[in-house]
């Protein structure tokens, strides 16, 4: 399986990735959660991001921050199979992440994760989530289209308090290698609307939002 | 508090493994490895690039660059390096958080009565 993107497609001497914006409508309708109560426990999965805990913390909320895609490279994940392959440790992947008491979260903010992440951890990962959410609970996802290739960018994405969040290419150095060979992950597959209706179907119901970049905003009621 | 001057706190080099519990009234600065328990009450502490804590950390301003497992409680400030990987809950009234750094737990800004709290990059 191919991680990262080839580093051909690194922008060259940018330091600090540039911020876009993007319309959401799944962020529109969890900012106005966000905005009209206190006190809501909120998972953020993207990236450590200085943005979003102080918008959360300055709602009144809490802020959980777990950026899994970079959990799941960690190499003592990686077992061999009985066919002597390296896959990733599935079990352990869930001992060690996401470990927090059933039915905490108001929101998940799951950004794209699942697109990126290696495939035999996404299903163990949504049914986690679904335990710990609450009933009623958002969670909050995106998942590129057919037109999106395998070199699409992968962001992580900053909330402004409205249905705008900017976005930040994401970034980081295979496990091993030193920060300064910094690449960005790749697109692992897509999934149709079939398969994302089967991942979420625990919990009670699923609104698609379709935008105009490529992408289908997901947005689960726990 | 990057790193101390001479004088200026005490510093336990990056060679230097330590298993206890570490109180004092000083700023601290760690690049090696300590495991146990950190207090500092009214002082900084500042995790160095190569520095290895696994501990429950209490000081007045948390400065981290390296590697923090356990939870943070920052009577004043908590800065998270862009080299930072901080697994543990985080208790502070201010945090600022660089590009690049990792956390992986609950962050809990305590108000200042009268004072905003923010978290910035």
């Amino acid at each position: 399986m191919k991680f990262f993107r080839s580093s051909s497609n690194q922008a060259a001497g940018s330091a600090v990735p540039q911020k876009l914006t993007r319309r959401s409508s799944g962020m529109g309708e969890i900012c106005r959660l966000l905005n009209s109560q206190e006190g809501l426990c909120v998972l953020d999965m993207g990236s450590t991001s200085a943005n979003n805990i102080r918008f959360l913390t300055g709602k009144g909320h809490k802020a959980y921050s777990e950026d899994l895609l970079r959990s799941s490279l960690e190499p003592a994940l990686r077992i061999q199979d009985v066919a002597g392959n390296s896959v990733l440790d599935s079990k352990k992947f869930l001992d060690e992440n996401l470990v927090y008491a059933n039915a905490l979260f108001d929101v998940v903010l799951c950004w794209n994760l699942p697109d990126y992440m290696e495939e035999s951890l996404v299903k163990p990962t949504i049914d986690r989530l679904w335990s710990l959410m609450k009933p009623g609970g958002y969670l909050l996802a995106f998942f590129h289209t057919r037109e999106a290739g395998p070199d699409s960018t992968c962001y992580r994405y900053h909330v402004t308090g409205t249905d705008m969040l900017e976005m930040q290419e994401v970034k980081f150095a295979p496990p091993g290698r030193p920060a300064s060979e910094k690449q960005s992950p790749r697109l692992q597959r897509v999934f149709n609307n079939r398969h994302i209706e089967n991942l979420f179907r625990d919990f009670a119901s699923i609104k698609f939002f379709l935008a105009r970049d490529a992408i289908r905003e997901v947005l689960v009621v726990r | 508090m990057d790193a101390p001057q001479t004088g200026e706190g005490a510093h336990i080099g990056k060679s230097v493994v330590i298993k206890g519990e570490l109180s004092g009234s000083e700023d601290l600065y760690v690049d090696g490895n300590v495991d146990g328990k950190i207090e500092l009450r009214n002082h900084s502490l500042t995790v160095g690039p190569n520095g290895n804590v696994k501990a429950d950390v209490s000081a007045k301003t948390v400065v981290i660059q390296g590697k923090l497992d356990g939870s943070v409680n920052a009577s004043e400030r908590v800065e998270l390096r862009k080299s930072a990987v901080v697994n543990g809950d985080v208790t502070t009234q201010r945090i600022a958080i660089e590009e690049g750094a990792f956390l992986k737990g609950k962050v809990d800004v305590q108000r200042e009565a009268g004072k905003a709290a923010p978290a910035s990059s």
